[in-house]
């Protein structure tokens, strides 16, 4: 019974892990069919946020949930200005232009911090005992957040008029334009925000993984495929998927190990696709947002 | 004559390396000709992403998986056999079938192209990772091991059917060279046959293609196989170049740098990504040699630029401005004709 209530644990974190640092990139391509390939160094960037602010003495909660999404989510409005709006509507122009952007940021970030680990911090809390196994606080306190944040998107995208606004953009951004909405704002908005929820995951990612220039390659390749597999409902799909893959994940590497995790993972997600080519939500939950 | 584009064209180009080949050991020193091995293998990667980008239209942005899959298959067989000839097809083949088995999955599942590049960029991060993780001494295949962070070692190519008779640098350069001569010139022959023609029109107008009773998904997956083929072998030539393969070759700077190399050379032309892989793999070979620029930050800024200003890449930038000062002349030349002839007309 404690191994099983471990184990479920163990996938539970693997589920909220998956969704944090996939829930930036759903929120941008969601609302803006935008993939943004420069999504892992925005994680980066929150990682580094918060140990810059460390070290320099500011409370490791204050850098984690303020500091690392404000500074991300500035760096994504810059982002958006200089380079995504010229490029709306052509995809494959802003694919190729994010990456070079990603590239960009990991060149900027050695040639500053150098190629290795910066300052590791120990992730906080402790740990928690379940019957004979422990686990970590910490990992309990990130399933706690991603619940608050994805009820918080969706309070914000039901509840607020930018909610509105947005969902109205994101249906048909003409008509939108007709009615006297500035799209161009939403998106701005929309993709800071998107930036923001990303620095924010690094950061509080970066006490357990720790931050190097290229660690973005580590989340990158499986926010994108969550992202995909969920589809384009922002809430619906990253939950979705992420409770699908991070499960298959999480037993296929309870049962042989984390090298074959990470590849049953991507099987089920290219089978998936196979069979929903527009993701889960293209098929299931089409209402939802 | 029209050259550019054409398979004439092709011929006089392949006509141009054969004799660069010849006269590279007079001009280079012997570590660049070494380096040149490498870099062929780089810029064979580069030409199959042309085939399936540029002539397909189909955006594979993990044309690095298959690259490292011809690499890794070659080093593991031409172990087990003794022998690099067998293991060379070996490695085509794996990466080949590799494709055609995600390929089925993607183009018949009626994938949309965005989709598909990312799709191909994670499964060539996923091997990354997978690849990283195989270091134990139970990972092996016969009696190759994987070694994990630091790769397994790839044999020298030898002469067919005697695996004692290595061959030289000077002639692994020779051989690398012969190989990508040929598989230019067969892609450039593929773009003319009727399969590549459809292909070509596929990328211009799927619907279109497919109501003139083309099954676009075989013709796709046909492409993005042999694509995956050549760039397998592109793998072996890098790994043979190298002496060892690791799971770098899988890593997303590996593929970002297939594509950097085809946009700055121009993705509709087969040469312009060879020359732009020559050219941008010594430029960053030196920018690495010193410290003020790093590697990457240069790559971003010219994939960046690139994009918003030359989205076409170099090479057909430059022959449609030849294009355009020929049909100006010509028009000049008809004009003055015009006013000869008015000039009689009236005189």
């Amino acid at each position: 019974m404690d191994l099983f209530f471990s184990l479920a644990l163990q996938i539970l974190y693997g589920i909220a892990n998956l969704a944090l640092i996939s829930l930036g990139l759903a929120i941008v391509f969601g609302m803006m069919r935008v993939i943004n390939l420069a999504h892992g160094e925005f994680l980066m960037l929150g990682g580094y946020t918060v140990v810059v602010a460390t070290n320099n003495g500011v409370n490791l909660w204050f850098a984690m949930l303020i500091l690392a999404p404000l500074v991300v989510g500035l760096i994504g409005l810059i982002v958006e200005r200089c380079l995504i709006q010229w490029l709306y509507g052509r995809m494959i122009d802003t694919l190729l232009a994010t990456w070079g952007l990603s590239l960009l940021f990991i060149g900027i970030i050695t040639s500053i911090f150098g190629a290795s680990t910066s300052t590791v911090i120990s992730p906080p809390l402790g740990t928690v005992t379940i019957g004979e196994y422990t686990s970590s606080g910490y990992e309990l306190f990130l399933i706690f957040v991603v619940i608050v944040l994805l009820i918080l998107v969706y309070l914000t995208l039901k509840f607020t008029s930018l909610g509105l606004v947005a969902r109205a953009t994101m249906q048909n951004s003409d008509m939108s334009a007709c009615l006297g909405i500035s799209t161009s704002k939403i998106y701005m908005v929309t993709f800071s925000l998107g930036a923001a929820v990303s620095g924010l995951a690094g950061g509080l990612l970066a006490p357990i993984t720790g931050v190097l220039p290229n660690i973005g390659v580590i989340y990158i390749a499986k926010a994108f495929i969550t992202v995909i597999s969920g589809g384009s409902a922002i809430l619906a799909g990253t939950t979705s998927a992420s409770v699908l893959l991070g499960g298959v994940n999480g037993i296929m590497s309870y049962i042989t190990g984390p090298t074959f995790g990470e590849v049953a993972l991507l099987f089920t997600a290219i089978i998936l696709l196979r069979l929903m080519p527009t993701g889960i939500t293209g098929r299931f939950f089409r209402k939802s947002q | 004559m029209r050259l550019y584009g054409t398979f004439n064209g092709t011929l006089v180009v392949a006509g141009l390396a054969i004799i660069f080949t010849l006269l590279a050991p007079s001009i280079f020193q012997f570590f660049t000709i070494i380096t040149l091995t490498q870099v062929i293998g780089l810029s064979i990667l580069a030409l199959s992403l042309a085939l399936v980008w540029g002539f397909g239209g189909i955006l594979c942005f993990g044309q690095s998986a298959f690259f490292g899959i011809g690499a890794y298959a070659y080093s593991v067989a031409a172990l087990n056999i003794g022998g690099s000839t067998g293991a060379v097809f070996i490695a085509i083949l794996a990466a080949a079938i590799f494709a055609a088995i995600l390929g089925y999955f993607v183009f018949y599942g009626k994938v949309s192209d965005v989709y598909l590049a990312v799709i191909t960029l994670t499964v060539s991060l996923i091997l990354y990772s997978l690849m990283r993780r195989t270091s134990g001494p139970e990972y092996k295949i016969g009696k190759a091991l994987l070694g994990g962070f630091n790769g397994t070692g790839s044999p020298p190519l030898n002469v067919p059917g005697d695996g004692s008779a290595m061959l030289f640098p000077m002639q692994t350069f020779y051989v690398s060279m012969a190989i990508l001569i040929i598989a230019y010139v067969f892609t450039g022959w593929l773009v003319t046959t009727k399969f590549g023609r459809v292909c070509v029109s596929i990328r211009e107008n799927e619907v279109r293609t497919e109501l003139l009773g083309y099954d676009t998904r075989l013709y796709k997956l046909g492409l993005f196989s042999i694509s995956a083929g050549i760039a397998g072998l592109g793998g072996v030539l890098f790994c043979v170049g190298v002496t060892r393969v690791t799971p770098d070759v899988f890593s997303l700077g590996q593929s970002a740098l297939a594509i950097i190399w085809v946009i700055v050379g121009g993705r509709m032309t087969l040469i312009g990504p060879i020359l732009a892989t020559f050219v941008l793999y010594f430029l960053t070979s030196s920018l690495g040699s010193q410290q003020i620029f790093n590697a990457n930050l240069v790559l971003g800024i010219i994939l960046v630029v690139f994009v918003l200003i030359v989205p076409n890449g170099v090479v057909p930038t430059i022959m449609s401005w030849f294009e355009r000062r020929r049909t100006k002349r010509y028009e000049r030349q008809k004009e003055r004709r015009m006013k000869l002839r008015k000039h009689r007309a009236t005189g």
